[in-house]
């Protein structure tokens, strides 16, 4: 069994289900991406895989305990998150921010220890941003500030890293800024991260292992190339589409069908 | 021991395995505040129908200044300027802690209606049973409870929304401050005159037993609130994040609340409800800081700096007549709260 895992997990939001019976393994050490289409239920799983939901039935396991059993400080040591849309308190610097990921490795008369002071600045060097440390994180571009808060959840040094939808709001070139980086985390370190993303063709390029939903229900868990296919790509998202090869990295790439298909060839024609 | 910087003007002390963060700004604007309200504190105990020198205070503060000046400060206007102070710090502090979880400075207690609750507590208290000041301070605490639980379960919906919490305890309050007229056209006429004079907010009259009120309130709340410091600060960063940093959320609300509760309760159950110091403290206190998070020490000092200063003013702007000090507190307030919704109107936001 995986470090994180979920086993028979019905999830509910009061008495509305969300999600029933799922079994999940997050390989140790590999890149996972859920995808699935808007409400399927996957942010509300990394709410539950970490612990912020608590399920209605079933179990996630850390370590092979129950999550839930688990004092909160000590999962915070084991495991980070980064929700989807973390607030920045008005005019915090981003050395502040980032030094906030150390709370759970602090207590009441130990709040600055040379660890704390060493995990921030490796943080800062990992994510590119030790040059923004006196800076205001109001006044960061939107790509250097998911960076600052990538690196308050690297300061938690936490081997496993949940992150929802960290790309949201972020142009192509950020979003690939912000991917590279996850990718560099795990090679690097060796860490578990489970990622929530909309974009299918970056999914398939940053990650070893994909989760599909749907409807609540997980569809497929595997390789890019075992889950994406154009027939599943309907299932799950009720696209047409062709799946090809991409041409830089070789994972999946989805090119959806859609009426311009049609009518690409005569407008070419007339612009020449 | 060894201190070092850590970007901004926060210094780390070590010593061993201990270490604390401190922030060098916040120690100079508290020492700065604190020298500031004591030199005002003294000015008020100097004026008035019978003024005495800076050395007659002093030398009365400490027991040997002659029977009148003695008799004057000591059971005048002593216990009067160290009600403002106390009831100032704990007012601030308290609005500092509820506008940090509202996430919005307008949900101080002042304006979200726990100190009318309070309010109506002691006045039940009065009216029903003509209580004793310990009794009055009860029924103060028991209001503000009352009401500080009705607005979050009212406001509650998967989660603590700060536009709805403000909009329901500003209805609560006004049903509170309804609450309190009915009680007062009940009740015989020395009872409404106890408490007509108590609800204008006033430091009128003040006595020992005032000072011990909230002085008590403060030694053992303000402590436990500065421990919740630590997770009031990782609040802000939404809950989903508290919760992952391993806060536990509800928990820590929950204590935040009841203490904050009891400190903006007991000073209501000494001088009456205030309003706007709570509002205006807070944000004074992260200005002048100039560094985010609750700043829950720093608005004490600054409540009871604005107190002080307000009360010496409502004794001498008309003197002889003494205008209630929730007077001169709402003149500070009321343009800021205006201010306030203007710029919030036009960004949006409540």
């Amino acid at each position: 069994m995986t470090r994180l895992a979920a086993s028979d997990l019905t999830l509910a939001y009061d008495d509305h289900e969300v999600a029933a019976h799922l079994d999940l393994e997050i390989p140790d050490g590999e890149v996972t991406v859920i995808i699935g289409p808007n409400a399927c239920g996957k942010s509300t799983l990394l709410r539950a895989l970490s612990r912020l939901l608590r399920p209605k039935s079933g179990s996630v396991l850390l370590d092979g305990g129950d999550i839930h059993r688990l004092p909160t400080k000590e999962v915070a040591r084991r495991l980070g998150l980064l929700p989807q849309s973390p607030i920045a308190p008005e005019g915090i610097l981003v050395g502040d921010l980032v030094a906030r990921g150390r709370t759970p490795h602090q207590r009441l008369f130990q709040q600055w220890s040379r660890a704390d002071e060493a995990a921030v600045l490796d943080a800062l060097a990992a994510t590119g941003t030790e040059d923004l440390v006196d800076r205001a994180v109001d006044e960061l571009s939107g790509g250097q500030r998911q960076r600052v808060w990538i690196a308050m959840a690297l300061a938690q040094e936490t081997d496993l890293l949940l992150l929802d939808e960290p790309t949201t709001f972020l142009d192509i070139a950020h979003q690939i800024e912000v991917l590279e980086l996850v990718t560099k985390l795990n090679r690097e370190s060796g860490r578990t991260i489970v990622l929530v993303l909309h974009d299918l063709n970056l999914a398939c390029r940053y990650s070893h292992h994909l989760v599909a939903m749907r409807d609540g229900r997980i569809v497929a868990n595997g390789t890019p190339h075992e889950v994406i296919t154009a027939e599943r790509m309907h299932d799950v998202f009720g696209l047409d589409c062709i799946v090809i090869d991409d041409p830089v990295a070789g994972t999946p790439l989805v090119v959806p069908m859609g009426s311009a298909a049609a009518v690409a060839p005569a407008s070419t024609g007339s612009l020449v | 021991m060894s201190v070092t910087a850590v970007g901004g003007t926060t210094r780390v002390v070590r010593a061993g395995v201990l270490s604390m963060r401190v922030d060098v700004r916040s120690v100079v604007v508290c020492v700065a505040l604190s020298s500031a309200t004591l030199v005002v504190a003294t000015w008020s105990i100097m004026v008035g129908d019978f003024p005495l020198s800076v050395r007659q205070v002093l030398s009365a503060v400490f027991g040997d200044g002659g029977d009148d000046a003695e008799f004057i400060v000591q059971t005048l206007r002593l216990p009067r300027a160290l009600t403002a102070i106390l009831v100032g710090a704990a007012l601030g502090m308290s609005g500092a802690v509820f506008q940090s979880i509202a996430r919005n400075p307008l949900g101080s207690p002042d304006i979200v209606g726990f100190q009318q609750g309070a309010a109506f507590g002691s006045v039940l208290v009065i009216v029903t049973w003509g209580g004793s000041s310990l009794a009055v301070a009860g029924g103060a605490v028991v209001g503000g409870v009352v009401t500080a639980l009705l607005v979050y379960v009212l406001a509650w919906k998967r989660g603590l929304s700060s536009s709805r919490l403000v909009l329901v305890g500003i209805g609560i309050g006004f049903t509170a401050t309804a609450g309190v007229d009915y009680l007062i056209t009940r009740a015989d006429i020395y009872d409404v005159q106890r408490a007509a004079v108590w609800l204008t907010g006033s430091l009128n009259g003040r006595s020992w037993d005032h000072v011990r009120t909230v002085g008590i309130a403060l030694a053992v709340l303000a402590p436990l609130v500065i421990v919740g410091q630590r997770a009031l600060d990782r609040l802000e960063l939404g809950d989903d994040t508290a919760a992952a940093l391993g806060i536990r959320v509800d928990r820590a609300k929950l204590g935040l609340i009841v203490l904050a509760v009891g400190l903006a309760a007991l000073a209501v159950a000494a001088a009456g409800p205030i309003a706007f110091i709570a509002f205006v403290a807070g944000p004074i206190a992260r200005r002048l800081v100039g560094s985010p998070g609750a700043c829950v020490v720093p608005a004490a000092f600054v409540g009871a700096f604005v107190l002080t200063v307000a009360d010496l003013a409502a004794r001498r702007v008309l003197a002889p007549t003494e205008l209630p000090v929730g007077i001169m507190t709402a003149v500070i307030g009321a343009p800021y709260l205006l201010w306030l919704l203007t710029r919030r109107a036009r960004t949006g936001a409540l």
